[in-house]
């Protein structure tokens, strides 16, 4: 154990060291371009995207089947600009990344002042929901274009909302709404909710009853888990008494942090499958999937980081490719082209999902098709089947406009 | 009479078919010979040259990759009956004949490698250095060349066939899928999926000379047969994209819409035109079915039900049908192309993938 953290620390002064990055080339001007584009033509134009994240203190390990992974999101934007740099060598283009890795106890709000006000325009970011607003609301924040690769916040999305922030990861919202999509197809309608005592894992719950209403399942029980997180005492002897209520389909559990989720299945009272935040799972990307060419991504990212792609990189990979495939279009490094095309109906991005992605110009959700998985199989992807929508299958997932909180107006006068 | 010119028909597209399937209705040309012929042979040569003239119905063979079945399906289109399944290696993908259709071509994407068949006897002859993972790849019409895309590794690897050695690699675009060769031999074109661009490359000197940008994620391309047009499936536009192989720029963008199917799940893969440009035909992936364009005017005419995710395309020799494969309906839709409706489909085996036809 005491290894494991040291090499945790020895990674994290690693990271440390190497966040000072080269400072962005000065900016060319912006010819307009013909479609057709000989190859080897110097680039002409260059999109500057700053990378901005501060690294997490290490969690209680629960197991050592899983490392600890620091650079979520990371690696993803980095495979993004290779495939950007790629496009703009034929196109007279250059994407480049400054990457901004602010330190646990470091302070993100003054790297920022220093290293990215007044610099840049587009914004990676992996900051949690509170930071990310605060900067976003800041007097150089306002007039960048923030791409949220970290959060899954229903608020961020609703009254919280920013019109300078888009949102790359599915909301717990659709995550939610993508399981009840699946256990309504299975029938598995009354549900048994547990939920862990974290702030996230309350919002997750909400989620969850939402999505219970919309797609008709009842919730014939639900408890808080209280227990101790210790696996070889909890396991077999609590979960069975916990698990006692009255009959259910499905065990549905919200824990976000993976405190004690892992540890439902197969001990509750009743043989009943887990689903939530552990067991199958809702997800923007895992590693077992592989349609739609996800397998030539998979490989890429493997080939290039040395590890599966995390959620975060998957998210991190779209914010930079949608600012590249808006950069490449427009032929224009300007703020407001490249994100009014974001926000066009032209725009549709290719996230090996099997469906155009794009952004909810409501909220600025990214509307993708949510992955539903187990720990080694890829189980369905939402939007199942025969949940219609007039406009986009997509758009069952998650807030629809005529039901959003997010008035971007309101917002911004603060 | 004995010297006198002789005048027959000769099929010219149906060589090495089997003697119980009459050479029927094959392209035919005249040829005329000067060699002394004996009374017998000539009765046969006319009995022969009747036969052709009188039957209408062609046959013909229609080879189908079942990329999770590791095999090969064999159709007979005409009865619509599946003949026989046989085992080809590991995932196999992208197919195609030669042109003198002697030789058949078959991608098997984990065995990393391109196999060469006998399209006769389908017996092994070579396996082509394809680089990794092949799916997609191209003939050159001269059948010297073999161009595979490489898409792992953002290249294309040009493969001599008669030496069966990769002789050129070259660097395109992030994913590149669709390829295909002009029928005039002068463009190969590489489309990259994640650059979104077509890669104009120079047969000759193996050299990018232009690049166009098209619609997202750009799947297949193929050129019209006097080569003057290169079209363009975008898998996630839903457009097809026409474009003028003189200036390279698009002269039309397609947005193909089928009314009761929502935008996302019309997804165009394969496309084929016919030899005179009155015709062009669309995959349209999980939409189910095919669209029929008017390739003068560039209107949908008519939209055809097939199988689910429908992927691939292929003419019959005579382009009277068009078959396409059906990746997870598990079947092959045979669509009758003078009344331009489906007439059979045929279970073939799991993810029918690519379609060759060989008469």
């Amino acid at each position: 154990m005491r290894l494991i953290n040291l090499f945790i620390i020895v990674l994290v002064l690693l990271q440390g060291l190497g966040f000072a990055e080269a400072k962005p080339k000065p900016k060319a001007a912006a010819p307009e371009k013909p479609q057709v584009v000989k190859p080897a033509e110097p680039a002409k134009q260059i999109i500057n995207i700053a990378y901005l994240s501060q690294e997490h203190a290490a969690p209680p390990a629960l197991s050592n089947l899983d490392p600890f992974i620091q650079n979520k999101g990371l690696l993803g934007s980095e495979l993004a600009i290779s495939d950007n740099s790629t496009t703009g060598q034929f196109t007279g283009q250059a994407f480049v990344l400054s990457k901004f890795i602010v330190p646990v106890d470091g302070d993100v709000e003054a790297v920022f002042n220093n290293d990215i006000a007044g610099k840049f325009q587009l914004v990676v970011s992996l900051l949690p929901a509170e930071s990310l607003n605060k900067l976003a609301d800041s007097a150089a924040g306002k007039s960048m274009l923030w791409f949220d690769a970290a959060t899954s916040d229903d608020s961020l999305r609703a009254e919280q909302c920013r019109v300078n922030v888009l949102h790359l990861l599915p909301s717990r919202a659709m995550r939610a709404d993508a399981l009840a999509q699946y256990m309504m197809k299975k029938r598995w309608t009354k549900w048994f909710l547990v939920v862990g005592t974290a702030p996230e894992d309350k919002l997750f719950a909400d989620a969850l009853k939402r999505a219970a209403k919309r797609f008709g399942s009842t919730l014939v029980a639900e408890k808080v888990w209280e227990h101790t997180y210790d696996a070889r005492r909890t396991a077999q002897s609590d979960v069975a008494v916990f698990s006692r209520v009255d009959d259910y389909d499905v065990l549905v559990v919200s824990d976000e942090q993976g405190a004690f989720g892992e540890y439902l299945d197969y001990r509750t009272e009743s043989p009943r499958p887990v689903i939530g935040s552990q067991g199958l799972i809702a997800t923007a990307w895992h590693r077992t999937h592989e349609q739609w060419g996800a397998v030539q991504i998979q490989n890429r990212f493997k080939e290039q980081a040395g590890r599966w792609m995390e959620e975060q990189d998957y998210a991190a990979y779209l914010a930079v490719r949608a600012i590249g495939e808006a950069a490449t279009r427009t032929k224009s490094t300007d703020l407001t082209a490249l994100k009014s095309y974001m926000l066009s109906p032209a725009f549709a991005l290719q996230g090996y999902k099997g469906s155009p992605l794009s952004f909810r110009p409501w909220d600025g959700q990214m509307r993708q098709p949510v992955l539903l998985a187990a720990p080694r199989s890829l189980v369905a992807v939402a939007p199942i089947e025969g949940f219609l929508h007039p406009k986009t299958e997509l758009d069952t997932l998650g807030v629809d406009e005529p039901e959003t909180a997010c008035h971007y107006e309101k917002n911004n006068e603060k | 009479m004995k010297n006198k010119l002789l005048a027959y028909l000769v099929p010219t597209r149906c060589v090495g078919i089997q003697s119980d399937r009459a050479a029927v209705g094959c392209a035919t040309r005249r040829v005329d010979t000067a060699f002394p012929r004996g009374a017998w042979e000539r009765e046969i040569l006319l009995l022969l040259g009747l036969a052709l003239l009188t039957t209408t119905v062609q046959a013909e063979t229609v080879f189908v990759s079942l990329e999770k079945d590791n095999a090969l399906a064999i159709v007979d289109p005409i009865d619509g009956k599946l003949i026989k399944t046989v085992p080809i290696g590991q995932r196999p993908r992208g197919i195609a004949l030669s042109s003198d259709n002697k030789f058949l071509f078959v991608a098997t994407s984990d065995d990393n490698t391109i196999r060469m068949l006998d399209a006769e006897t389908l017996k092994e002859l070579a396996k082509l250095p394809s680089g990794k993972d092949p799916e997609t790849f191209a003939l050159s019409p001269n059948g010297e060349k073999l161009y595979v895309s490489n898409e792992d590794d953002s290249m294309v690897t040009v493969i001599d066939v008669a030496s069966k050695k990769a002789v050129h690699e070259i660097k395109v675009g992030v994913e590149p899928e669709g390829i295909t060769v002009s029928p005039d031999n002068q463009w190969l074109i590489s489309a990259s999926e994640t650059t979104n661009m077509v890669h104009w490359i120079d047969t000759k000197t193996n050299t990018i000379v232009e690049n166009t940008l098209v619609d997202p994620r750009p799947r297949a391309v193929n050129f019209t047969a006097d080569s003057q047009q290169l079209w363009v499936t975008s898998e996630m536009a839903g457009t097809v994209m026409v474009l003028d192989a003189k200036t390279k720029q698009p002269v039309k963008t397609i947005k193909l819409e089928v009314e009761g199917v929502t935008f996302d799940k019309i997804q165009p893969v394969g496309v084929v035109i016919d030899k005179e440009r009155k015709h062009a035909y669309i995959a349209l992936g999980p939409a189910n079915r095919v669209a029929v364009i008017n390739a003068q005017t560039y209107a949908i005419e008519k939209v055809l039900l097939v199988g689910q995710r429908v992927w691939n395309l292929a003419f019959s020799p005579d382009q009277k049908r068009l078959y396409t494969t059906n990746g997870t309906s598990n079947d092959i839709s045979i669509i009758d192309l003078d009344t331009q409706t489906v007439t059979k489909s045929v279970g073939v085996g799991t993810y029918p993938w690519g379609v060759a036809v060989k008469p």
